[in-house]
């Protein structure tokens, strides 16, 4: 896999192992990368030991985001806790907030309508869209493209105005209920998002003529932070890192959720599972996004975006206002939160950064015993150690782009 | 292959130690006696291919005995399986093998496990706090423990993360020794708190004053 490497590369390296193994640890600098550094994406903190340029070992340093999220989800309603969610990873909300309502409606057993996975789908790829747009800039930016960026963040505004246009907020989505959404989309969504499928190619392909075949983006990528596939399972990162190290693991394919079994999409894998791979995953993954997105604006079923159990769902208000047994229903569901049963689930959803899971332990009641997240950048970013040892600082900088890791959901 | 075979083979390996699995939404979830938890899990990876430790987590199951747990989800991507194991741990001195011989990445989660409910995992190669900073009094998820929180000192700045305590440098090239008090004093390795660099001050004003 990564025999084609820089020998000059290997044998620094070895040096700098070397160096590490002796008593000369003189020879060693520290060097605090973070956590305010503009490609550290956020407050990561790296502690880097050098050897000259040469990174001999880096320690990641995280919970400078940390909120205690686990802690409060414990002590409120699960509705309660969907605000909490946008600002987990925070580019990609809409995503964050399905996944959230879907683990809820795993434990409650609810099955949703299928308008309502459709939309859930629709908002699902756009946050992928956008979170992987960002990515894309910021890593055009880091390996020195400027333009990428003004490019991608032009598009991204444009999912911006669709967010807004169906949440009503452009950022802090909450957008999901549990056993349903928030509301329907409005009239006006539809067209502006066809609007968007037949524009969006364009950029995408200036964005890769731009970049693809750049040779000083390609130097700053090939054969950079290159993650074998055996490291990469032992590790447990997922999402478009796993893909890259050319594992076949994608949550959509491997155990459908939420109507994705009804769509057509490749999942790209990489071959090499080094920088560029996963710039090329994530690439080919917005294309695979924007097909499942015309899919969807051309099935979208008719029908109620509500699931028929009414214990979880809150009643229409004219019933609430006019019947009693609707009006106590919603008083219970708004004052103790819904009837969740005893036991446990796990739900995993594939999101732009990897599995983003929910561990929901219940003891009975409206809100959870425990609420574990397992957000993916906390695991993806144990691998920058791995990836980082024998390259120079400044690849580390197409590293951690390549990464793209974000510390809200890895600090929780 | 399907956990249905599995599970017996499992269960016949550790015969009579591990009580059978109990389902909830199609999830199967094993008890495991924390002893074997490294045994089991090596086993598991080495058997049936469960390549991906997919989360670690505590829980504080705070007024019952045994208090603690550690949950596993341990996912097999040719089989397309989960399993869940837990362990089950006292409230004094909560203790277990670690995993990350098995999968490194249960590296992490075992850290935020032990930054979280105090579990120590024995033989973990860095067992450090990992959200809260190092020196942090309590363990913040233990049902205990309000949401509000108690206070508590704030870390010292100096770099600490890692193995890396402090800067082979120390005292190196970098501070500037041009012999005026004042830059000398800014050099924050020199000084490790803001209060010290005050009393510093005051001091050579004194001298100067004297």
């Amino acid at each position: 896999m990564a025999d084609s490497h820089d020998n000059s590369l290997i044998e620094s390296a070895a040096r700098a192992y070397d160096a590490g193994q002796s008593d000369l640890n003189s020879e060693r600098m520290i060097l605090n990368m973070g956590p305010q550094h503009p490609s550290t994406h956020g407050v990561l903190r790296l502690v880097l030991e050098l050897d000259g340029e040469e990174i001999v070992d880096a320690h990641p340093d995280i919970g400078y985001l940390h909120r205690g999220d686990e802690k409060i989800a414990e002590n409120m309603t699960y509705t309660q806790f969907i605000p909490y969610t946008d600002r987990l990873d925070y580019l990609a909300p809409l995503a964050n907030n399905v996944a959230y309502a879907y683990a809820v409606e795993k434990l409650c057993n609810i099955q949703v309508p299928p308008r309502c996975q459709y939309i859930r789908v629709i908002s699902c790829e756009l946050a992928r869209i956008s979170s992987h747009l960002l990515g894309l800039g910021a890593f055009g930016m880091d390996t020195g493209a400027m333009t990428i960026f003004l490019y991608t963040f032009q598009e991204r505004e444009k999912i911006y105005d669709l967010c807004e246009c169906l949440t009503g907020a452009r950022f802090t989505t909450s957008y999901t209920r549990i056993g349903g959404l928030a509301h329907d989309m409005p009239p006006e969504f539809l067209p502006l998002l066809r609007k968007f499928i037949a524009e969006f190619p364009k950029t995408l392909e200036e964005v890769n003529k731009l970049l693809t075949r750049n040779k000083i983006f390609l130097d700053r990528t090939r054969e950079v932070g290159v993650l074998s596939k055996k490291d990469a399972l032992d590790l447990g990162v997922t999402g478009p890192i796993l893909r890259a190290s050319g594992v076949d693991y994608d949550v959509r394919k491997a155990h459908p959720y939420g109507g994705y079994e009804n769509f057509d999409f490749e999942v790209p894998l990489g071959t090499v599972g080094d920088a560029y791979d996963r710039y090329l995953v994530r690439m080919e993954e917005m294309r695979q996004s924007l097909s499942i997105l015309q899919q969807a604006v051309e099935r979208l079923p008719e029908g109620s975006i509500y699931a028929p159990e009414s214990r979880f769902i809150l009643p229409p208000k004219e019933q609430v206002l006019t019947r009693m047994e609707q009006l106590i229903n919603h008083f219970m569901q708004v004052t103790t939160g819904i009837p969740a049963p005893v036991g446990s689930v796990y739900f995993g959803a594939e999101n732009p950064k990897g599995e983003l899971g929910f561990y929901i332990i219940s003891k009975g009641g409206g809100s959870p015993h425990r609420l574990k997240i397992r957000g993916p950048s906390f695991v993806n970013l144990q691998a920058v150690p791995v990836m980082a040892k024998g390259h120079l600082i400044s690849d580390m900088v197409a590293i951690l782009a390549s990464l793209d890791f974000v510390m809200g959901e890895c600090d929780r | 292959m399907t956990l249905y075979e599995i599970l017996p083979q499992l269960y016949q390996k550790f015969s009579g130690q591990i009580p059978e699995a109990s389902e909830f939404r199609g999830e199967y979830t094993c008890t495991v006696p924390a002893t074997l938890i490294k045994t089991v899990c090596s086993y598991l990876k080495e058997s049936f291919a469960f390549d991906l430790l997919l989360d670690l987590s505590g829980v504080d199951n705070y007024g019952q005995e045994p208090r603690f747990s550690v949950d596993y989800l341990l996912y097999s991507i040719s089989h397309k399986i989960h399993l869940r194991l837990i362990c089950l741990l006292p409230e004094e001195n909560p203790e277990i093998d670690s995993v990350t011989s098995v999968w490194a990445t249960a590296n992490w989660h075992e850290r935020e496990a032990w930054d979280m409910y105090g579990i120590r995992f024995l033989d973990h190669p860095n067992l450090k706090r990992i959200l809260m900073w190092e020196g942090y009094p309590y363990h913040p998820l233990r049902k205990d423990f309000p949401l509000a929180g108690l206070p508590a000192d704030l870390p010292d700045t100096a770099v600490d993360a890692g193995k890396v305590n402090e800067s082979p440098m120390h005292g190196g090239p970098f501070i500037t020794s041009t012999g005026s008090p004042h830059s000398h004093a800014r050099e924050p390795r020199q000084h490790h708190t803001l209060a010290e660099l005050i009393i510093k001050q005051k001091k050579s004003q004194k001298t100067e004053q004297d």
